[in-house]
């Protein structure tokens, strides 16, 4: 395998739940050395979430807990404890990238805050992340990305007008967030490689979430409009909807451009009599009618499956496409299979479980992903004695101080 | 050379792509690169993409390529014409990146694949944003952002359980896609840094999709369960043959709905939350059955569907007597695990994006006043990420690029504008 793009980079990473970790991610995939800093007295909440293995709870069951973890070293280390800020300290001093994905001042309280670190060790790399950003009214609030998509706006505009607002399950800023601050932090090592300059990056998370509503935004800075909620429909295709289909739940999106693709799309379906009615023959036709055109849909397309109904419409040049479920529809689809969007990698104790890859490819030095995410102190051995060279002695009068933690300081109950 | 006081200064990006995907070149304008948005002639189809200042529907108003052509000079050229092709060389022996979301195998069939990139500027990054990637059995098929999301899994997270999965109206697929692209394009750009080896690039908006699946792609691994949007809250799987039950979120209060994690167990912020919560609820005459309810003991296998509807039902009692003002003022105050959902008013008036300078006054000479966008969602210390420039109107700078750069006499400007090369 070739030399791997970051290697020789050093990060040490304090972060922790969504965001922090995904950036350090992204540099472990392509040969980063990260070292993420975990506690067994206040385990990342993400350990404690699920879907465990077998239902069954533990620090190091949850899936949840290795996603954003992959080809990183992880030690148990109570920074709490002045002995473990001296540790720290000194993985600070090995690193060239600090990671912080807490509560604004959470890490200062064992300065390990970038003010601390900065005064002995000038010219670092530090980031950052949380909700609101490091200053301001609102920066303590400490939420997950449930609360920051809420923030930024996309609740609102989610689900049904006759409907109340939704929840975005999959925390969606937090994944906005990361690419930001992946992108800063490479500039920012680029930056030093030519200036010799360190860097602060302090990243908003809600912030990051604006961005992709930023039309929405303007239409409100420019226009005075709103936006509301629209169901599937669109402003400018028709029809542009979800219908049901042959099968428990089961859906196809059809989204037509344009009159040449109505055209088609009658064909495909046979052009039932109700297709050449005057109504639907103009876009604004169309849009006029439209809860009476996508019933007329639905009625069509519920006899078909959605892989039906996809092949049918593409192979006339309709974009159409499976609604695939959010788990067995997108690790069983064709073409992520063809993109090995997912690898399976053997877990210490989970066994092989399914992790992300880039969703680019690069075609000089493709990621050489090799290493599962680490259970809670796996590498301690390695971290310790290798890179830090602390000896047995000094390993063996940590474990007893609980400087660095083990399976016994888990807070009862999360077990 | 680079200049010192941004991340890519001194860098030339030429940029070939259309809709979201025109964020790659975006953001790497934001870090001070030189981009230059390459339009066919008459401009691109992202300028019909709606909404558009004042309403007027116009190629040279529309909101959506005002953000995306932030930081950006503007040429038309169609590279299907031999001249056009011979100009677009000459602009890649200027350039360090090259961006394209053209269908795969378009750019290679009028020669400017990246071997020939590679040619004619040694070190050159190409980077390539399509729905489905390159080459796989999806990879020429038609593509609006819907059918995108559905195809990548995120639609099934969203919605109401007795209705059809239902998407995020503003389109996300293909901006995921060009926002992934700029990082892989900084992957890529690192590389060349440390070695002077460039690359090609090959992103898939589907998967950059996938990326945002959270963990549901791992619940289906070690659970086999699909999670479903179910409305206004979530489900939570359980281990079978107990059924998922389903957890509110989201709750009205007096003059809207706020988001409100209401649960305990494991996790000491929720317990804390949920604590703090019915104390607030408490002093004003609510929630008082639960005042001592053990919240770190609640746990997902032994509690009961009727438990959790009877908690939601006693919280939104609560919360309708409070306005979202009230409600995030107490959050913060007592780090309760709620807030409001945000319209884009709100968003647009946020004293916290306020207080960070996020949002940006960028002039519009051609309209005769400044607007207001949203900024770089990083603050760093040095270097700082910024717009430099508005979006450009229809080959704002084909004189500038093309007859000063490139030395093109006028005369031969107007021979390729009367045959529509440019």
């Amino acid at each position: 395998m070739a030399k791997q793009i970051f290697e020789g980079v050093k990060i040490c990473d304090f972060s922790w739940v969504g965001v922090g970790p995904q950036a350090a991610r992204e540099l472990a995939l392509h040969g980063a050395t990260v070292v993420r800093v975990e506690s067994h007295r206040r385990p990342d909440t993400l350990r404690v979430m699920m879907p465990f293995k077998d239902f069954t709870p533990g620090v190091n069951r949850s899936a949840f807990g290795c996603a954003y973890n992959t080809q990183k070293y992880s030690i148990s280390l109570d920074y709490s404890k002045p002995r473990g800020q001296e540790v720290a300290r000194k993985l600070i001093m090995w690193a060239d990238v600090i990671t912080d994905g807490m509560t604004p001042g959470s890490l200062a309280k064992w300065g390990l805050d970038y003010e601390s670190v900065v005064k002995f060790k000038p010219g670092i790399i530090y980031y950052s992340t949380c909700q609101m950003g490091q200053q301001g009214p609102l920066n303590k609030f400490g939420g997950y990305g449930m609360f920051g998509a809420a923030y930024s706006g996309y609740c609102q505009v989610l689900g049904y007008p006759d409907r109340r607002p939704l929840p975005l399950y999959n925390n969606y800023s937090d994944f906005i967030a990361p690419w930001y601050l992946t992108v800063a932090l490479i500039g920012a090592l680029l930056y030093h490689r030519k200036t010799g300059k360190g860097m602060y990056l302090d990243q908003s998370q809600v912030e990051a979430g604006v961005t992709l509503l930023a039309p929405y935004v303007l239409d409100y800075i420019v226009n005075g409009r709103i936006a509301g909620r629209m169901g599937n429909r669109d402003p400018y295709m028709c029809p542009h909807n979800a219908y049901p289909c042959k099968g428990v739940d089961r859906w196809v999106v059809i989204a037509v451009r344009n009159d040449e693709e109505w055209q088609s799309f009658c064909k495909v379906i046979g052009e039932p009599g109700w297709c050449g009615e005057p109504k639907f023959a103009t876009f604004i036709g169309r849009k006029e009618n439209e809860d009476e055109l996508d019933n007329l849909i639905g009625e069509w397309s519920k006899d078909y499956t959605p892989e039906q109904v996809m092949a049918m419409m593409q192979a006339s040049g309709i974009p159409a496409g499976v609604v695939h479920t959010s788990g067995e529809g997108i690790v069983n689809d064709p073409q992520a299979k063809h993109r090995q969007a997912f690898r399976w990698l053997n877990h210490q104790e989970i066994g092989p479980l399914l992790h992300n890859t880039p969703s680019y490819c690069l075609s000089k030095t493709p990621a050489n992903i090799w290493k599962a995410a680490p259970c809670l102190g796996e590498d301690n051995e390695y971290v310790y004695r290798e890179i830090l060279g602390y000896s047995d002695d000094d390993i063996a009068e940590m474990l007893v101080e609980g400087v660095i933690t083990t399976e016994a300081d888990v807070p009862g109950g999360s077990g | 050379m680079p200049d010192q006081d941004t991340m890519l200064g001194g860098y030339r990006v030429l940029d070939l792509t259309q809709d979201g995907c025109m964020l790659c070149g975006k953001v790497l304008g934001d870090l001070g690169a030189d981009v230059f948005q390459i339009e066919p002639p008459g401009g691109s189809p992202t300028r019909n993409v709606g909404p558009f200042y004042h309403d007027i529907p116009d190629p040279q108003k529309s909101l959506t390529w005002f953000y995306l052509g932030l930081n950006k000079r503007g040429v038309t050229l169609d590279p299907e014409t031999a001249d056009g092709r011979e100009i677009f060389k000459k602009l890649v022996k200027t350039a360090d990146f090259v961006i394209e979301s053209f269908e795969p195998g378009y750019m290679k069939s009028l020669g400017l694949g990246y071997e020939e990139l590679e040619k004619i500027k040694p070190g050159i990054i190409m980077t390539s944003i399509t729905p489905f990637g390159q080459t796989g059995p999806y990879a020429h098929y038609k593509v609006t952002d819907i059918v995108g999301i559905a195809l990548s899994g995120i639609m099934w997270i969203f919605g109401e359980a007795d209705r059809a999965p239902v998407r995020i109206p503003a389109p996300q697929f293909y901006a995921q896609g060009g926002l992934q692209g700029a990082m892989g394009t900084m992957v890529a750009h690192y590389h060349r840094e440390l070695t002077g080896e460039g690359q090609y690039i090959d992103q898939s908006c589907q998967q950059a999709v996938i990326l945002t699946l959270m963990n549901t792609a791992e619940v289906w691994d070690l659970n086999k369960f699909n999670i479903r949007g179910g409305g206004p809250g979530q489900w939570i799987p359980r281990q079978p043959p107990e059924p998922p039950i389903f957890a509110r979120t989201v709750y009205r209060c007096k003059d809207g709905n706020c988001i409100v994690l209401f649960g305990g167990g494991a996790q000491a912020g929720f317990v804390a939350s949920s604590k703090a919560l019915v104390a607030w609820a408490n002093e004003n005459g609510y929630i008082e059955e639960l005042k001592d309810y053990d919240w770190g003991g609640m746990d997902a296998s032994s509690i009961t569907q009727e438990f959790l509807d009877r908690r939601s039902q006693l919280l939104e009692e609560f919360l309708m007597t409070k306005t979202k003002a009230e409600c995030l003022e107490r959050a913060v105050k007592d780090e309760i695990l709620l807030i409001p959902t945000n319209d884009v008013k709100d968003v647009a008036e946020s004293p916290q994006m306020a207080y960070r300078r996020f949002f940006k006054s960028v002039e519009h000479p051609e309209l005769g006043e400044t607007i207001t966008y949203p900024g770089f969602p990083v603050i760093t210390s040095e270097a700082q990420p910024a717009i430099q420039r508005r979006a450009p109107l229809i080959g704002e700078h084909n004189a500038e690029i093309y007859e000063q750069e490139l030395g093109i006499s006028r005369e031969r400007l107007v021979l390729l504008k009367s045959r529509g090369v440019i």
